[in-house]
Formats: C-alpha cells, sequence, structure tokens
C-alpha cells in the first residue's frame, strides 16, 4: 500500500500461502534479495540498491522473465501493473506481524 | 472519485433464469446502513415477500462484506450471510471470518443477492467482472471441506471458496455455509437456504483496489490500531488459546451448557477445555485475513486410530457438542466438531439437537425404535450417529433436521419444554437461568437464541447476578454495539477480548467513506437497523410479538440442577419484569412492537407505513 498509494493488498511483495486441510501449515514466499531475477532481467532494469534489489519500471518491458527466475516464487504479477511486484526491503511488513515472523536476519545478529 | 470506501456494484444473480444484473451501489443505501448486515436487512425487508417460506425461491440469500472490510485494519475480514431464516421464519443472518470478505471486495463487489432457484446442481463463479453458474454435479454430495478442497484444486488455490455440505444439500434447517477450511456462517439456516437454490458453492476471486477517501491518513490510522492491538496485555495472553480459553470461567460460573442445559456445570470440562486443546492436538494458530489475535486453532487429534484435521474446537462448540452431550475427549470433540464442519451443520444447533434427542430418548420421549438405536450423553458414537441422520434427513434425522422446537411439537409428550430454543433457533454456549442479561439477550436477539447480538454473561457476573437494575439498558446497548461490527464488515473480538478501543473504528470510518461519522451517529445506525429486523419479523411471522421473546419453559420453571448455580431459574414474573423495561428503553409497545414514532424518528419512516397497513 505505501508503495501504490492504494488499498490493494494483491499488489503485495510477499505471500503467506496456507496448506489446509492438510497438513494445516503457512507458507511465507519472500524476497531474500539473492539478485537471481537481477541476473535474469534481460533489460537490466533490476539493481541493487541500498540493500535490495529493485525494478526500475520504466525499464522494465513486462516479460516477467524475473518472475520465472526467482527460486522461491517471490515476485508477482497484478493485472493492472505491467512490471512486476518485487519487495524493496523497507520492512514495513516486519513492523505490523502480530506474530514476529517476519525479523531483519542482519539487525537480529547485531 | 466513485463511492468512497466501497467497491461499487451491486451484484444481482438469479438462478432461475441465470440473469447476471450488476447495479451500482446506492450511496443512499451505504449512507443510511453502512453495509454487511446492514446491506442484508434492508435488502431482505425491501425484496422478500412476506408470505413466502425459507425456501421459497423468492428467498433472497444476501452475501455482504462492510465498508471496512478488506482495508488495513484490525480484523477486517468478515462477511454477513443472510436470508430469510427457515428455522425461525424470520430475519436470518450469520457472519463469517476467513478470507472470502476481502475477495469479495477486491472483484468488485459490496453485496452479492442471490434469488430464483437453479433446476440442476450449480456452483457461482466470480472472477473480477466475469460472473458465471457453472453445473456443480461434479461437486454435489461431497462433505464442505471435501469441495472447498476440489474447487481450489479445479480453479486455483486463489479462489476463495463459499459451499454447503450434505446438510445443506438436504436443507437441514440449522445447515451452514463453510470456507477457508473452518470458517462457519453458522446460524439461522443459511446453508439450507443455499440448499434450496441447489446452488453448491460460490468461489470468487479479484484483484482490484478498493478507493478511500483518504487513503494515506487510513493507512497511518490502520498503523496505529494495529499498535494499540499489540499494546494490550491480552494481545500475548488471550490469544495462545482463543475462544476455548473461556472454557474454564464459564464452567465455573455456573453457566457451561451440560447435557441439554440441565446443568450449567460439567465435571469433566478440564478434559475439553483451551489448555489441553493447546497441548495435546493444536497444529498452528489459523488468522482470518488481518486479524492481529487469530482465535483460529487449527488441530490434529485422533479418533478410533485416524488422523483427523480440524479447524477448532473452539469455544461454542466445546460447549454444544462437548459439555450439552457430554463429551469427556478433546478428540471426540475436535472429531464431531470435524464431522460437522464436512456435513455443513452449525455446531451450537447440531449439538442442541443431538443433546435434545438423548435426554428425549433418556425421559421416553423418544424410543430405541424411533431413533434406530439407543443413545446417550458422553457417547460420541451417539451424537456422531445422529449428526449423520440429520444431514441426510435419515429416520430419525428427518424430524430432528427441523430443529428442536419442530421436533418437539412432532414427538409432543410435553417434550417442548426441554427444547432449548427462543423463536426457534437453538440456544448458544451460556446457560443462562442465573445471568438476568444473558436470558434477556436470547429472548430478545433478532435471529432467535444467539450470544452474538449481546453476550452479557460478563455483566451479570460483574455487576451481580441477582440485580436486575440495569440489565435490560445494558442488552440495549450491547445489541447496538455488537452488530454494528457485522455492518462494518469486521472481527469484534479485538474489543470484546483484548479490550480494543471503539473510538477507533469512529476515528477510521470518515479517512474510508468520507462520510463524517461519530460513533454516536454510527451506533444510531445501528439502533436503525435493529428496529429494521425486528419489523421485519412482525411483517413476516403471523402473530409475531411479545410471546415471541419467552425463553423455554425449562429457563422459567426448572431449576439448574448441578454446579454454582444450582437451584436457579428465573420466573416468569421476573422475565415479564425484564421485557417490560427493555420495550420500554427501546420504545416499543408492551406486545414488543416498535411505535410508528420510534420509527419514524430512525429514519424508517416506510417500515411505519407497511406495519400500519397490517404488517403483512
Amino acid at each position: 500500500m505505501a508503495d501504490y498509494g492504494e488499498c490493494n493488498p494483491k499488489k503485495s511483495a510477499l505471500r503467506a500461502i496456507a496448506h489446509f486441510p492438510v497438513p494445516g501449515k503457512y507458507e511465507l514466499l519472500l524476497c531474500t534479495q539473492c539478485g537471481i531475477c537481477a541476473g535474469a532481467c534481460p533489460m537490466g532494469a533490476i539493481k541493487l540498491e541500498n540493500g535490495a534489489y529493485v525494478i526500475d519500471r520504466n525499464e522494465c518491458t513486462g516479460c516477467y522473465t524475473c518472475v520465472e527466475a526467482c527460486p522461491r516464487g517471490a515476485l508477482f504479477t497484478h493485472p493492472k501493473e505491467s512490471s512486476p511486484i518485487k519487495c524493496k526491503g523497507c520492512g514495513e511488513c516486519i513492523e505490523y506481524c502480530p506474530r514476529d515472523v517476519l525479523y531483519d536476519a542482519e539487525k537480529e545478529g547485531e | 472519485m466513485a463511492l468512497p470506501g466501497y467497491a461499487g456494484t451491486v451484484l444481482r444473480v438469479n438462478l432461475t433464469d441465470g440473469s447476471i444484473k450488476k447495479e451500482p451501489t446506492s450511496p443512499e443505501m451505504a449512507r443510511d446502513y453502512l453495509g454487511g448486515r446492514g446491506f442484508v436487512a434492508k435488502i431482505l425487508y425491501d425484496e422478500v415477500p412476506a408470505t413466502a417460506h425459507g425456501f421459497d425461491p423468492e428467498n433472497r440469500l444476501v452475501i455482504a462484506p462492510g465498508p471496512l472490510s478488506g482495508l488495513f485494519l484490525p480484523g477486517s475480514g468478515k462477511v454477513e450471510f443472510g436470508c430469510k431464516s427457515p428455522a425461525t421464519g424470520g430475519y436470518g443472518d450469520s457472519n463469517m471470518g476467513g478470507h472470502m470478505a476481502p475477495e469479495i471486495r477486491y472483484a468488485g463487489y459490496d453485496a452479492i443477492v442471490i434469488y430464483g432457484a437453479a433446476s440442476r446442481p450449480s456452483y457461482l463463479c466470480i472472477d473480477n467482472d466475469k460472473v458465471e453458474i457453472r453445473n456443480a454435479s461434479k461437486y454435489w454430495g461431497r462433505g464442505a471441506i471435501d469441495t472447498e478442497e476440489l474447487l481450489k484444486s479445479d480453479l486455483g488455490r486463489e479462489f476463495q471458496i463459499a459451499t454447503i455440505g450434505p446438510a445443506g444439500e438436504n436443507k437441514v434447517k440449522f445447515a451452514c455455509i463453510s470456507h477457508d477450511f473452518g470458517r462457519q456462517a453458522g446460524r439461522t439456516g443459511v446453508g439450507a437456504v443455499m440448499g434450496s437454490k441447489n446452488l453448491k458453492a460460490i468461489a470468487v476471486r479479484g484483484s482490484k483496489t478498493i478507493p478511500l477517501a483518504d487513503a494515506q491518513k487510513a493507512l497511518q490510522k490502520g498503523k496505529e490500531m494495529y499498535d494499540s492491538c499489540f499494546s494490550k496485555p491480552g494481545f500475548k495472553e488471550w490469544t495462545p488459546y482463543g475462544t476455548a480459553g473461556v472454557t474454564d470461567w464459564v464452567n465455573e460460573v455456573g453457566a457451561f451448557p451440560t447435557r441439554n442445559f440441565q446443568s450449567g456445570w460439567f465435571e469433566d470440562h478440564k478434559s475439553i477445555n483451551g489448555k489441553t486443546l493447546k497441548e495435546t492436538i493444536l497444529v498452528t494458530d489459523k488468522g482470518c485475513f488481518g486479524c492481529p489475535i487469530p482465535c483460529g486453532k487449527y488441530s490434529k487429534a485422533t479418533f478410533k486410530g485416524a488422523d483427523v484435521y480440524v479447524e477448532g474446537p473452539e469455544y461454542e462448540t466445546i460447549a454444544l457438542i462437548g459439555g450439552n452431550c457430554a463429551l469427556k475427549s478433546i478428540h471426540e470433540v475436535a472429531y464431531a466438531n470435524q464431522v460437522c464442519d464436512n456435513l455443513g451443520i452449525d455446531t451450537i444447533s447440531g449439538g442442541n439437537v443431538a443433546a435434545f434427542a438423548i435426554e428425549c430418548f433418556e425421559k421416553g420421549m423418544l424410543t430405541e425404535k424411533q431413533l434406530g438405536r439407543k443413545v446417550a450423553f458422553g457417547d460420541i458414537d451417539s451424537v456422531i450417529y445422529l449428526l449423520e441422520k440429520i444431514a441426510r434427513r435419515e429416520g430419525i434425522g428427518d424430524m430432528l433436521a427441523e430443529g428442536v422446537k419442530s421436533a418437539a411439537e412432532k414427538i409432543g409428550k410435553d417434550s417442548s419444554r426441554i427444547a432449548i430454543h427462543v423463536k426457534g433457533l437453538e440456544v448458544s454456549g451460556y446457560e443462562p437461568r442465573y445471568a438476568p442479561a444473558m436470558m434477556l439477550s436470547y429472548m430478545t436477539a433478532d435471529v432467535g437464541a444467539h450470544h452474538n447480538r449481546s453476550w452479557a454473561i460478563t455483566y451479570d457476573v460483574a455487576v451481580g447476578r441477582d440485580t436486575l437494575d440495569g440489565k435490560a439498558q445494558k442488552v440495549v446497548e450491547l445489541q447496538h454495539v455488537r452488530p454494528l461490527f457485522d455492518a462494518l464488515g469486521i472481527c469484534r473480538l479485538q474489543w470484546v477480548e483484548i479490550g480494543f478501543e471503539l473510538e477507533h473504528y469512529a476515528d477510521i470510518f470518515p479517512l474510508v467513506t468520507g462520510l463524517k461519522y461519530t460513533w454516536e451517529d454510527l451506533i444510531k445506525i445501528s439502533e436503525r437497523i435493529w428496529n429494521l429486523t425486528r419489523s421485519f419479523n412482525i411483517k413476516h411471522i403471523p402473530g409475531f410479538g411479545r410471546s415471541w421473546d419467552y425463553p423455554p419453559a425449562r429457563f422459567m420453571e426448572e431449576p439448574v440442577i448441578s454446579g454454582p448455580t444450582q437451584g436457579k431459574y428465573i420466573d416468569r414474573q421476573t422475565i415479564d419484569r425484564l421485557l417490560d423495561e427493555y420495550y420500554q428503553i427501546r420504545g416499543w409497545t408492551a406486545d414488543g412492537r416498535p411505535t410508528p414514532e420510534k420509527l419514524r424518528g430512525l429514519g424508517l419512516g416506510f417500515v411505519a407505513d407497511d406495519l400500519a397497513k397490517g404488517g403483512r
């Protein structure tokens, strides 16, 4: 929401996948900033900025090669957005996860 | 901008001729009725003929999230299902969590109105603007959980599914609508109405943005609301056990329904309470959309050597399937819970009906021959046997599927004394014979005996259980606050359970909708809706009035047989005093009818005109 200025969780940059009724578990699809998407992008439109790989929407052609390349399934598409949706490492999700499931691994290590 | 806070469209589906219409959401209806329960009440009042039975194709199934559903704020995952109730013949609605409310909004709809009846088993598939009525013969006859799994495999796992089980197909009058592998619109027979329309399921997927009056400020306020929830002591103390955590307290105060409400105290409560659930069968917490305090407890129990996966059991199931049927193992309660969920039976009414049948057998009102076997309290096989018979309307199940009120009328032999219901809806999980406010809550709830309109047992205990002073006033207040959540499309448990402040909702509402309402304005709308649903009952139920607001004879004449409330009951004279005071506070006549002045003062002049014409 912070990124697009609208209320639409379908444009969020992470997903919780529910595995029910069996075994009753959640799986989090979350970007680790591994950079594989940047290597896969034919336009070189994904760049490292302040520790996070960010899609330059002006250079992105919407080919979705990065979405296919992501080993964690953590890049997402939305019918109204031509570019894929990717985590920028802003940390808002950490602040608002009521379960403390999300944390900043670098800060935790300090 | 389109209507801020609203998805913008009301979807109308005529299952008889297969036509699908889309209408813009009316700004006046949004202004006067908010959404959710308010929309359900207004649409049902306007459109359902007074003479139509619950299973008449002219009955409507209305599904409505609210203006706060699907937004970034605590508990925004609630949707209301409503119809003329086949259980009571009056106004019916039931509230459901999970992820359906947001999905309906993201698909672009503020309400879905389903009417007519399909000629063959069908399901409704909504994919943003694309709406289709599809053949459901593949799914018909299957369990609700099985159907949800199959539809997700067929359509894509991102579709949100609401479905009925065999009980809904067979029009069991307390059949529920199921969703999210464990969330239900459980009460008032909404699942039976869906079944009467030959509608097996509704599948929804959406991707749209909800327009907000001030998106940035609403986001900021949403963050503040989450922060406030995180800071409450109950955030960490209440959440691990969810609703099941209240079991011990209810038993301690002698309000735990036991053996068909013969007692308010269950000797084996510790083996089915929240602690036992958490320590023996819990797999994971399971939250609804946007929830910081997930009450959903997903469990893996064992029954006769087999694994049983089920969401729950939550408190109401522990009370009505557990205590009321005297099951003393959490595994047995979980198993019966799973059986109900897959059959599509409301566990509250289901537990009541099973317990009623067992007591009837014990007292010789039903015979072994009629029942098809012996049944007993504390025997899981008896409970499962009855539930299966009911869902398929086989043998004794056909009579029990009508609910305890109808069943008692057929059985006779004074069995209506022990048919625990008000208006035809079975009583939920609080023995009220030493809790006048809770008793009055059950008596006067618009849908019949349900705690969701006014959960006053804590108030009774806090201010003194013998006194009547202030009780009617409190019930009226709660009947405005609690159903308001159902109109806004959000969950009340943040407020009820961890003390989250109500003022937050008044703060965020204008940021979402642009409507400059105060909390008092919102409460006034809730009172309007309450008077509308009361008037619906007057219009639809022949002879409706005061006589429909009395509890079963057991509650007025028979003392509780054991436990801390042993010997207690509330006599008819006291019941009458409570009712008189309640009607007076509400501005209703001594027969429980809203006066024309009251209705006009609430902006319900059209209702006053209707009722003046004779009401039907």
